[in-house]
């Protein structure tokens, strides 16, 4: 059981000032030699909250999963419950055998075989000897490094290393697991494994579970609550499901602000884009690997002179914001030329598009003569579901697919 | 594993936070795996091994005969200089060590101290019994020595050597978990701390006997908690003449003062340890 009261932290964060003469470092060093040495006279000091009133219980055997963009406090919430740093104001009330797992291989010595660090890392994670030399054939089993058991571990791959170091962590037991972000390790096989042996932990009826992870679909299968933190302080504490949609801002509605009023946009101005709808072959804004892509993107311009060479560029990024297709207009060869009304709608429709299952940005250009009139990230965005089972990816080499996903075409 | 651990409440921490010894005894299973750990790195990957830990004094004691007792002419009280050294560097080398050992154990750690909870003591503690590993080995180099020598220890010198090595234990742990609580914020510290064994080296009477210093300045080496475990030890073991207790009571209470005074340093700065490492 885990109870959360008002829990807050700050930190003091020590900013350097921008501009020094020769004089005052000259004087700073004569008068205060100490603090000139600790270099504290350049630096401004500010309170940051870190956490701000947290306040939250979990009960017994609860699996509980802990979301937010990065910066958002998880992590320090996360060593605020494990012991590890004290909270500047609030109180935690732990019951039960508490284990957290912030770091996979913490402790591990390099000089050490990987036999003596299953006993140095146990121990350190908080097992008995007893309960070590009990589970120790499986941890070994788990990493698949039997071969190397009595190598020092500073001569393992890392890949080896860092599955010897998660078998020790997953072989924990205890009444209260704190579990930040360890599962993107090792290679897709290993992944399957260690989300199985999480789902394995956290089905324990005993077992009480808060789990950091940026990956939802892990969290969607290991938790049945979630909470959202947000700038430090708790947005919503509730059913995964819905914990999730609110942070990927789909509470049924589409982002607060439409994509016409949108301040965060540049580009030299005269052409803006007003509307962006994507929705698959039959108008459905859910995507699935297959289908067709259909952008119809709408703006208005200001322009009263004739426009020739016009160019839209679509670029669909991923959730880690990496750009995985480009959509281009000058690539199709279809110019836009001739007046340009004074709104209008630009359609891309794609060939079937093979993605992962996942959230995707699109990310909008307009350029006229290669200058760009109206840019604008994150214009709009999709899930993308797929028929494959999870962690499937070994698709073998399909050149029709590879063809679809670059065919496309534009038209005014 | 006992019942400790099923209601912790965590809160701010405010003041002198006292020394849980319950907590510490509940961990002492990590302590034993840290100090496992230091001795079994030591070693790797060397030829000889263990055999440095009788190598490494039994060379100092040939150079400091050579160089000090030969050489520089510096007198040992009518004993044969390389016992007369040798009983001091046993001791000398456990304190330095365990010193230097301690005060870097937590930047040493630092990747630990941020990702796991455990008492943070175990660190500078756990630094300050391993090197009695070595002070064993040393101690095997003594005997050679005394037989190679004819001399037999006093009974005395037997009965308080283990007192002498706690004492020894206390003033190295206290002062290392103090400056260890420094260095974590000021890394001057690690920077600082060789020329501060160094200092203490030379008014310590390891190469020298205490009767070289003129009497006036002799209570300035009887602060030095090592002095008087020195002094006892040698007495002890060359039974050359009898024990001082009074400086021997001397340097026990400076030894107790340091090893209170570091440790509640220690405690009162811990909670911002993870935060500032």
């Amino acid at each position: 059981m885990i109870e959360v009261n008002n829990i807050s932290k700050s930190y003091v964060l020590a900013h350097q000032l921008a501009y020094q003469t020769f004089r005052d470092t000259v004087t700073n060093f004569a008068t205060k030699p100490f603090r000139f040495f600790q270099g504290q006279l350049k630096m401004t000091k500010e309170e940051f909250w870190a956490l701000r009133d947290i306040t939250f219980s979990v009960e017994k055997g609860e699996a509980v999963g802990l979301i937010g963009a990065n910066g958002s406090g998880k992590s320090t919430l996360l060593k605020i419950l494990s012991h590890i740093t004290s909270p500047t104001t609030g109180e935690v009330r732990l019951r039960g055998r508490v284990a957290s797992l912030l770091e996979v291989g913490t402790g591990f010595h390099p000089e050490l075989t990987g036999r003596e660090n299953i006993y140095l890392n146990g121990a350190i994670l908080g097992m008995s000897r007893n309960e070590i030399n009990r589970k120790f054939d499986e941890i070994v089993a788990f990493s698949g490094v039997e071969k190397f058991l009595d190598t020092p571990v500073k001569r393992y791959s890392s890949g080896m290393h860092v599955r010897l170091a998660f078998s020790v962590a997953a072989h924990l037991e205890p009444e209260i697991l704190l579990v930040d972000e360890v599962l993107a390790v090792g290679d897709a096989e290993f992944q399957k494994k260690c989300l199985g042996k999480m789902n394995q932990v956290t089905r324990d009826a005993d077992r009480t579970v808060i789990f950091v992870s940026h990956n939802l679909e892990a969290i969607k299968k290991l938790c049945h609550k979630c909470i959202l933190l947000k700038e430090g302080r708790l947005v919503m504490f509730g059913q995964t499901s819905q914990v999730i949609e609110k942070y990927l801002h789909k509470d049924n509605q589409p982002s607060s602000i439409s994509l016409q009023d949108r301040k965060d946009r540049d580009g030299k101005g005269g052409v803006t884009f007003t509307d962006i709808h994507i929705t698959n072959q039959d108008g459905a804004p859910v995507i699935t690997s297959g289908d067709i892509l259909n952008i119809r993107l709408r703006y208005t311009s200001e322009l009263t002179e004739k426009i020739k060479d016009v160019r839209v560029v679509i670029t669909i990024v991923n959730d880690d914001l990496r750009p995985v297709l480009r959509l281009d207009s000058d690539v199709t060869g279809q110019s836009f030329s001739g007046d340009l009304a004074p709104q209008g709608e630009i359609e891309c429709t794609t060939g079937e598009v093979h993605l992962t299952e996942g959230r995707y940005f699109a990310e909008i250009d307009f350029l006229i003569r290669g200058t760009s009139r109206d840019h604008v990230l994150m214009a709009s965005e999709f899930t993308m579901a797929t028929h494959l089972p999870d962690y499937q990816y070994k698709i073998k080499p399909d050149r029709t697919i590879t063809n679809n996903l670059l065919r496309y075409s534009f038209k005014q | 594993m006992a019942d400790l651990s099923y209601r912790i409440t965590i809160k701010p921490k405010k003041g002198w936070a006292t020394l849980n010894v319950r907590e510490l005894w509940f961990y002492k299973e990590l302590f034993y795996i840290f100090a496992w750990r230091d001795i079994k790195v030591r070693y790797k990957q060397t030829a000889i091994g263990i055999l440095w830990a009788l190598l490494q004094p039994f060379l100092s004691m040939v150079i400091f005969s050579i160089f000090f007792g030969g050489l520089a002419k510096i007198p040992s009280n009518g004993i044969p200089y390389p016992i007369f050294v040798f009983s001091g560097l046993l001791f000398w080398n456990y304190f330095s060590t365990s010193l230097s050992g301690s005060s870097n154990s937590l930047i040493m750690n630092e990747g630990m101290i941020k990702k796991i909870f455990f008492p943070r003591l175990l660190l500078p503690l756990s630094a300050t019994i391993t090197p009695i590993v070595d002070f064993g080995f040393a101690l095997v180099v003594l005997v050679g020595l005394m037989i190679f020598y004819h001399f037999t220890p006093t009974v005395w010198g037997i009965i308080l050597l283990p007192g002498l090595i706690l004492l020894s234990f206390l003033s190295a742990s206290g002062l290392g978990s103090f400056f260890a609580a420094i260095n974590i914020r000021y890394r001057d510290v690690r920077e600082a701390l060789p020329f501060f064994v160094q200092t203490i080296f030379f008014v310590t009477p390891v190469i020298y006997p205490t009767t070289l210093v003129p009497v006036k300045f002799q209570w300035v080496l009887a602060l030095n908690p090592m002095t008087g475990i020195i002094e006892a030890a040698r007495a002890g073991i060359v039974g050359n003449k009898p024990i001082n207790f009074h400086l021997l009571l001397v340097s026990t209470g400076v030894a107790v003062a340091l090893f209170l005074f570091g440790v509640f340093y220690f405690k009162r700065t811990e909670k911002i340890f993870a935060d500032i490492a």
